[in-house]
């Protein structure tokens, strides 16, 4: 902890106090941010942190997905139990075909923030360098600043027990730096209702606060009756992955989020060994959920135009809000398209492929026919990068995209905790407006007896109506927040993942140049 | 509307003194005008260069005219090129027509494509013809060539001539005909052993490729939409995330060009070619059928011979037909075995081709791929 600069060490979960967190958070003062003018941090500011800005305060969404690449016929990560547990992050990235595999995930945390992840944890050489170098300014930060990490990683799903009751566990690892965990390494084995659990805990929390709460994967009762049932077969080791791989982007995204992180249920989650059995899951599931945040939006509909705001912020900022999601609903149904056509080309370039091998056999020619079969090896080979491409597609951009329209959604929920805690302050005036008519009333009715509880009333609302003015004036202020931090790791989150993306498909055409390059003299050669 | 169209074709224009290619074609409504160019120094023509403007239907006549021809039974007729077809532009080109509508650029480069294929196809067609020693002195091909008006009168006088007889016999003859025969020469039981294994085949590979052309465009396609998509959603932005969004975009315009056009030439050098030589199989099959009916008409006749031989009628009439099928069977055999052999080499001739072409096209455009994707990760990635 080489703290050489002014860095007040996070406030443990006392969420009342939110502008002293604020004033330890890295200030993005020079970033060329859209902030919608106010200045949203109140209190003094401490010296920025290093001499450059900051321009990845990390915040809550910026995460590098995992994206391990595991054979698709493969349910497990095939980790061996006695590797040592720093090696779990290697392991994470097992199995590498032709192609790379993109980074795990690494949240680096200085203080209460994270910023872009490190390449020194990334032990493995074939991974794309540019997701894991950090920028100049990353690694200044980091030099200067308190130096604190946590790396989760979700691997190995085993399913456990048989038929219907049986259910997928899945390791959580993490690593980290933080004093406040009991180990610098550590794992537990949660399974899918655990994570809801803590979506529940969470959320029951923080949503009244006006944080924005990453939304947990959505349940699949199809997905899981066919892994439950036992069917071996590529679809439920697909489903599998991308659950994994949902459930890491979902931790990842809670420890990003600072006043989260200082959760004891976060650190119970991540460090017990045994949870509680969460119940009441249901109403979690994917469908429940949406259900609710629906209505959410449905609420804060009907009460924005009652609600006099004194700038509209809020109610642009929600239409945009609500704007952006539709848009990337149609994006999202575009990629998914080409996920699918992706595949098909793949398995219509298979069977070609076949059909060019047969036909060289019959070739008289024999040139003829030992080129028309390395047509067919080349055509092969197109199928496996078809493949990866296909794999690409999914988890680089449409997973992002589904993530995103639901973290849309848990934004427009804070929106609707801010109404109610609006509401609850226009019904305390309005009980205190009552009460202040009943006094009046028993006065000029004159009826001394009564008075007294009259004013005691009086007391009671007027003490509460200030309660609520100061919480609504908090949740204000946190929800601003809140929304500004959000959208700056949104536009981190996608150029990142833009660029990953569009990396995966220049690996793509490099490695079709050189199969087309290797068919060529083949061609040539038939005389 | 006019898509000039520069043709793509196998080169079969080895000898200069009969030079025929379609350098463009008219697409009007749903029919499309070829333009046949010619350049001959052949003195059997009455000038050394022409152009005239032919339909899908004129090639048709004249391949018919060709197979109905007799004199060519031994040869292997070139395949008529398959019809035009548009399909959703058609019905574009319609709306066109009437003033109304306009075509998305999507709908005009599926059209060009289109007709690229079947302008190659038709050009092929006419350059088998003009290559050939036998074909290219048809009489029926010079009127082709050089009338320069409309060949419908033609056209329709020749199906009352003919009715399509020959054509309709040859076309119900099936493959148990040719493999019933009783073979006594090697080269044509080994020619009918290797043409129907081999036809099934490329029919099998024929229909695959095309399914995987058709998965590659619906990719291509992919990308044009999600191009659209990202847009859409840059322009409801204000922020810096505008720009990337913008930019992607752009990236995924350019990549669906790329990926268009790798899927097209895909198709031009290698579905095309596959279709082609299904057809081409079929018509050496042809030639097998009409030897293998030769044959049997000879044998047939030996028969009668003998018959009449035992009655003692006609016997002079008998002598005469036999050996009338003899000779014809003789001269099918003769010319079959040149025909077949220069078929081979024809064939791996264009394979060779092809797939070069192919290779190097498909280089080309994976390499724009690589930089232009390299360009935008480094703007992407600089901002």
């Amino acid at each position: 902890m080489s703290g050489s600069c002014g860095r007040i060490p996070p406030p443990f979960p006392d969420n009342e106090d939110q502008e002293a967190e604020s004033d330890t958070r890295v200030l993005d003062s020079d970033e060329d941010d859209d902030d919608e003018g106010e200045d949203i941090f109140t209190g003094a500011r401490s010296n920025p942190i290093t001499p450059t800005s900051a321009p990845d305060e990390g915040d809550i969404f910026s995460e590098e997905g995992s994206y391990i690449r595991s054979d698709v016929h493969h349910a497990t990560n095939g980790l061996h139990p006695d590797e040592e547990e720093l090696d779990l992050f290697t392991e994470a990235t097992v199995e590498l075909t032709l192609t790379n595999t993109t980074s795990q995930g690494r949240r680096e945390i200085i203080g209460p923030t994270a910023s872009a992840c490190n390449t020194t944890q990334v032990p493995n050489s074939i991974l794309k360098p540019s997701i894991v170098t950090k920028t100049t300014e990353e690694l200044e930060e980091e030099e200067s600043g308190d130096q604190f990490e946590l790396n989760i990683a979700v691997t190995n799903p085993e399913k456990i027990g048989d038929g219907m009751n049986a259910y997928m566990s899945y390791k959580v690892s993490t690593q980290t730096t933080l004093p406040m965990f009991l180990n610098k390494t550590f794992s537990v084995r949660r399974r899918f209702s655990d994570f809801l659990g803590l979506y529940e805990k969470i959320s029951a929390k923080h949503s009244l606060l006006g944080c924005i709460i990453p939304p947990p994967p959505q349940k699949s009762v199809v997905g899981m009756t066919k892994v439950k049932v036992g069917k071996e077969d590529s679809s439920s080791a697909e489903f599998v992955e991308k659950r994994r791989a949902a459930l890491e982007r979902y931790l990842q995204r809670v420890v990003a989020h600072p006043s989260l992180l200082q959760d004891p249920d976060v650190r119970e989650f991540l460090e017990r060994d045994e949870l509680p059995r969460a119940v009441n899951t249901q109403t979690l599931s994917g469908p429940g959920l949406l259900k609710m945040i629906n209505r959410a939006s449905d609420a804060v509909n009907k009460m924005t135009i009652k609600m006099n705001e004194s700038d509209n912020w809020f109610e642009s900022k929600l239409q945009e809000v609500e704007n952006e999601e539709q848009l990337l609903r149609r994006l999202h149904a575009a990629v998914d398209s080409l996920v699918n056509h992706r595949k098909e080309l793949c398995s219509n370039t298979a069977v070609f492929s076949k059909s060019v091998a047969m036909l060289g056999s019959v070739e008289e020619n024999s040139a003829l026919s030992r080129a028309l079969s390395q047509l067919a090896e080349v055509e092969d080979k197109m199928e496996q990068l078809h493949q990866q491409q296909a794999f690409s597609d999914f988890f680089i951009l449409a997973e992002l995209l589904a993530d995103y329209i639901r973290l849309l959604g848990a934004v427009r929920c804070c929106f609707e905790q801010r109404m109610k805690v609006w509401q609850r302050l226009q019904e305390a005036q309005s009980t205190l407006q009552k009460k202040r008519e009943a006094e009046a009333k028993l006065l000029w009715a004159n009826k001394p007896e009564k008075l007294q509880q009259a004013k005691d009333d009086i007391n009671e609302w007027e003490s509460k109506v200030s309660q609520y003015e100061r919480d609504f004036e908090r949740v204000t202020c946190t929800v601003r927040k809140e929304v500004l931090r959000f959208e700056k790791e949104k536009a981190r989150d996608f150029k990142q993942h833009i660029v990953k993306y569009l990396e995966s498909l220049l690996h793509t055409q490099h490695r079709l140049v050189k199969c087309w390059e290797a068919f060529l003299p083949e061609a040539k050669a038939i005389a | 509307m006019q898509l000039l169209v520069h043709s793509v074709s196998v080169d079969l224009n080895n000898d200069a003194s009969l030079v025929i290619d379609i350098p463009d074609a008219l697409c009007e409504r749903d029919k499309v005008k070829f333009t046949v160019h010619t350049k001959t120094t052949l003195s059997s023509f009455q000038k050394p260069e022409y152009s005239v403007q032919r339909q899908h239907e004129d090639f048709i006549w004249l391949h018919d005219t060709i197979v109905e021809t007799e004199e060519y039974a031994g040869l292997i007729i070139p395949p008529a090129p398959p019809k035009p077809d548009f399909e959703g532009p058609r019905e574009k080109m319609h709306k066109l027509g009437e003033g109304e509508s306009s075509m998305t650029k999507e709908e005009y480069a599926k059209m060009k494509q289109e007709l690229e294929k079947t302008v190659q196809v038709h050009e092929v067609f006419l350059q088998r013809l003009s290559s050939h020693p036998m074909f290219r002195k048809d009489r029926n091909f010079q009127i082709f060539l050089e009338y320069d008006q409309d060949l419908t009168v033609r056209r329709k006088n020749a199906k009352e001539m003919f009715g399509g007889f020959f054509k309709n016999m040859v076309k119900s003859a099936d493959e148990v005909l040719i493999s019933g025969v009783k073979e006594v020469d090697e080269f044509f039981e080994q020619e009918k052993n290797f043409l129907l294994d081999y036809s099934s085949k490329i029919k099998d590979a024929t229909a695959k490729a095309e399914k995987m052309t058709r998965s590659h465009k619906n990719v291509a396609d992919d990308y044009n939409h999600i191009s659209g998509a990202l847009n859409n959603t840059a322009a409801d932005n204000n922020t810096a995330f505008k720009k990337h969004l913008e930019k992607c975009a752009e990236v995924f315009e350019k990549l669906r060009k790329v990926e268009d056009r790798m899927a097209s030439d895909q198709e031009l050098k290698l579905t095309e070619l596959l279709r082609y030589y299904t057809r081409d199989i079929q018509a050496a099959k042809d030639l097998l059928y009409r030897r293998a009916r030769a044959l049997a008409d000879y044998e047939n006749s030996n028969k009668a011979l003998d018959k009449a031989r035992l009655k003692g009628k006609d016997v002079a009439q008998a002598e005469e037909n036999q050996k009338q099928c003899l000779q014809k069977f003789d001269k099918l055999s003769e010319s079959g075995k040149k025909e077949l052999t220069s078929f081979k080499a024809r064939r791996v001739v264009a394979f060779r081709k092809n797939l070069i072409e192919m290779t190097e096209l498909e280089i080309k455009h994976a390499k724009n791929s690589v930089s232009l994707l390299q360009g935008s990760i480094e703007i992407l990635k600089s901002n």
